[in-house]
């Protein structure tokens, strides 16, 4: 139903890179890693979340050099089409960006869904004005110039948090998706937990965007209007806004401080968040930390506890602890952020719970 | 359009039934299995995605016809999608039918015969151009180039009556416009080749009769070709109508995307087809069941449009034979 031109072309760029390094991997003598000592080989199928794409394809490819006989395909389509292929059983594994919601707990009835989490990033808050690569902005300021209220740069609330800039009188041109998105959701949910007496929009992962507002499909259509339209403002995730070469902003956090969107403030934002008994937690404005970039999201593979082969749980526990193990390695030189020690020492545990 | 046109003069079966040989009566079973296919998958699907959508008709009740859409307060009214459908499919039957008719008169009747072929292969080349093609065309190239004209037009009628709430400021290169006319040029072909096909069965004798008596090319064509093409003409649009109703990439990529109604055609909007390809993805619980019950709206609309097309085209047709 989606059609990722934008995804597709990064991915192919990432596959090939991953591929190049593989390679150099294997002409060194290969040693067999601690958890690699029996060879399995199947083929595992999984879809959902295009948040974990880029990062699926790449460790896809890397897995090769430690399990060559087991074929892993990423589909993609969405989080909540990831989570109706699981129940419907189409699929081994599923990514999803959100929890599984409350209307939908009904297509899991008898059946213990574990969470992993795999990948953390961060959503910047990217914008197109020339002469200005260091805009300071509050949740305040960012949930007002989302609904529509600031429209103009030189908006007192924007130039007093922003001391000495020069700000023009150039209209604000929102850029948001046009598809319903995983970003969409976190950024929205962002701005109802920071500041739930000025959001006014509410968290989903489609927002009824101010009329004037222009979308774009995925993360690469919202750089390419933030791109080509000066005063454009939009959020966009950090692999792709640093890879289109946009201007972000500094976000305030729940400690004061100002921080600017990087691998390391998203691990420091996940460390801080409180994790439930199912892995679930929500990296998105942590408190008491003042390192914390505050718009920052995670995703998570989900399967079934109860798996219908051996051969089938063996497949899982193989690839997911694999996304959890070495996998994680790759994911700072792709712009995302590693899971915190805590978290994923949390998740290998749960890997036993996958019987068949 | 073939099925349409031929003649159903078989003969009478009673006479025949019995005598007829094994491997004729297998191949009646065998077409006749074929249509019952079809025509099963149709109902199949009618009642799955029904059954998929009946979470949002029960939910929403008689409000599944509000106009606000917004998934982030549970709110699914479907009213801007049913109207950004029916204005873009409007915008391109505008846009599209004066050029279609004069493509299909300048090959029936100004053209000769050996220079209508290729003119028709040229035509014929834009229906094969794959939709995402034209969306990506359109939202790459043609978006940023017309959305200054907009801008012009719109600095120039804002404030002025009608023209201004129509057109004014402010414009955007996605938009109910640059849909309407991407899906003109995706309807063009259609048209043509089938009010082509009407006009060419206008009786050549017809023809003859009025330019004896003295008419010029024109008042022919408005005397003997148009009352006698009518009807197929009507057909062939409401096909392409129904083409233009249901596209679904080309148009999600150009229209920009908003839930919203307005008369103002420089503003983005959205379609039927274009919000369940978008929104598809990432949609739970009563969200998807809505998207559902969008495809069954669309699907509904489109049969009715079909049939009423179809019908008057093979009505205009036999009667044409008949004049």
């Amino acid at each position: 139903m989606r059609y990722p031109h934008v995804h597709r072309v990064t991915a192919v760029a990432v596959t090939i890179g991953v591929t190049a390094l593989s390679l150099a991997a294997c002409s060194s003598p290969a040693k067999p890693g601690p958890g690699s000592s029996s060879q399995l080989s199947g083929t595992l199928n999984a879809s959902g979340s295009t948040f974990q794409l880029t990062f699926q394809q790449a460790a896809i490819q890397t897995f090769k050099s430690v399990q060559p006989s087991i074929t892993v395909n990423y589909g993609g389509g969405g989080s909540g089409k990831g989570r109706t292929d699981l129940s419907s059983g189409t699929v081994g594994f599923a990514g999803s960006d959100s929890p599984i919601p409350s209307d939908e707990m009904s297509n899991f009835k008898g059946k213990t869904v574990l969470y992993f989490p795999v990948i953390i990033g961060p959503i910047t808050v990217s914008y197109n004005l020339s002469g200005h690569t260091s805009l300071k902005m509050t949740p305040t300021v960012i949930a007002d110039i989302f609904q529509g209220k600031i429209t103009k740069w030189n908006d007192p609330a924007i130039a007093q948090i922003n001391p000495g800039a020069k700000l023009p009188s150039t209209p604000i041109t929102i850029a948001r998706r046009s598809d319903s998105s995983g970003t969409t959701a976190n950024f929205s949910l962002f701005l109802q937990d920071a500041v739930p007496s000025v959001w006014k929009l509410g968290s989903s992962s489609t927002i009824n965007w101010p009329a004037s507002s222009r979308g774009g499909d995925g993360n690469g259509g919202v750089a390419q209007i933030i791109k080509s339209t000066p005063g454009a403002i939009g959020y966009v995730d950090y692999a792709d806004a640093k890879a289109s070469g946009l201007t972000y902003a500094s976000v305030q956090n729940a400690a004061g401080d100002y921080i600017a969107p990087s691998v390391a403030g998203a691990t420091a934002a996940a460390q801080q968040a409180t994790v439930a008994s199912n892995l679930t937690f929500a990296a998105v404005w942590a408190h008491n930390s003042s390192t914390a970039y505050p718009i920052t999201y995670q995703s998570w593979d989900l399967v079934f506890a109860k798996q219908s082969s051996k051969k089938t749980a063996d497949l899982l526990k193989a690839y997911l602890g694999y996304l959890l193990g070495n996998g994680q390695q790759l994911l700072t030189s792709l712009s995302y952020a590693p899971l915190p020690a805590n978290i994923d020492a949390k998740a290998k545990a749960q890997l036993s719970k996958i019987t068949s | 359009m073939s099925t349409v046109t031929q003649d159903h003069q078989a003969a009478p079966p009673s006479a025949l039934s019995q005598r007829r040989p094994l491997g004729d009566r297998s191949f009646q079973t065998l077409a006749l299995a074929a249509g019952l296919l079809v025509l099963v998958i149709l109902v199949l699907i009618a009642v799955s995605t029904s059954q998929q959508a009946s979470s949002w008709f029960s939910h929403e009740g008689t409000k599944i016809f509000s106009k606000t859409w917004n998934p982030a307060a549970g709110q699914f009214g479907a009213l801007s999608f049913i109207y950004g459908t029916a204005i873009t499919a409007l915008i391109a039957i505008v846009l599209s039918v004066p050029v279609s008719l004069g493509i299909a008169l300048l090959l029936t009747e100004v053209v000769p015969r050996r220079w209508s072929r290729p003119i028709v292969s040229v035509i014929d080349l834009l229906a094969v151009v794959p939709s995402v093609v034209w969306g990506l065309w359109g939202i790459l190239v043609f978006a940023p180039w017309i959305q200054h004209i907009y801008a012009s037009i719109g600095s120039g009628v804002t404030g002025v009556p009608v023209l201004g709430p129509l057109f004014g400021a402010p414009t955007s290169g996605a938009s109910f416009f640059t849909a309407g006319i991407i899906l003109a040029f995706m309807i063009t072909p259609i048209i043509t080749s089938l009010s082509r096909e009407v006009i060419a069965t206008v009786p050549s004798i017809d023809r003859e009769g009025a330019y004896a008596l003295g008419a010029t090319r024109l008042e022919m064509i408005r005397g003997v070709v148009m009352p006698h093409s009518q009807g197929g003409i009507v057909g062939a649009v409401l096909l392409g109508l129904g083409r233009a109703m249901g596209e679904t990439i080309a148009v999600a990529l150009v229209i920009g995307a908003s839930a919203t109604i307005t008369p103002h055609l420089f503003a983005p909007g959205y379609n039927m087809p274009s919000v369940i390809a978008n929104e598809f993805g990432e949609a739970t619980g009563v969200f998807r069941a809505g998207l559902m019950g969008l495809g069954v709206l669309l699907f509904v609309f489109t049969i009715i449009l079909n049939v009423v097309a179809r019908w008057i085209v093979a009505r205009s047709a036999r009667r044409g034979r008949g004049a």
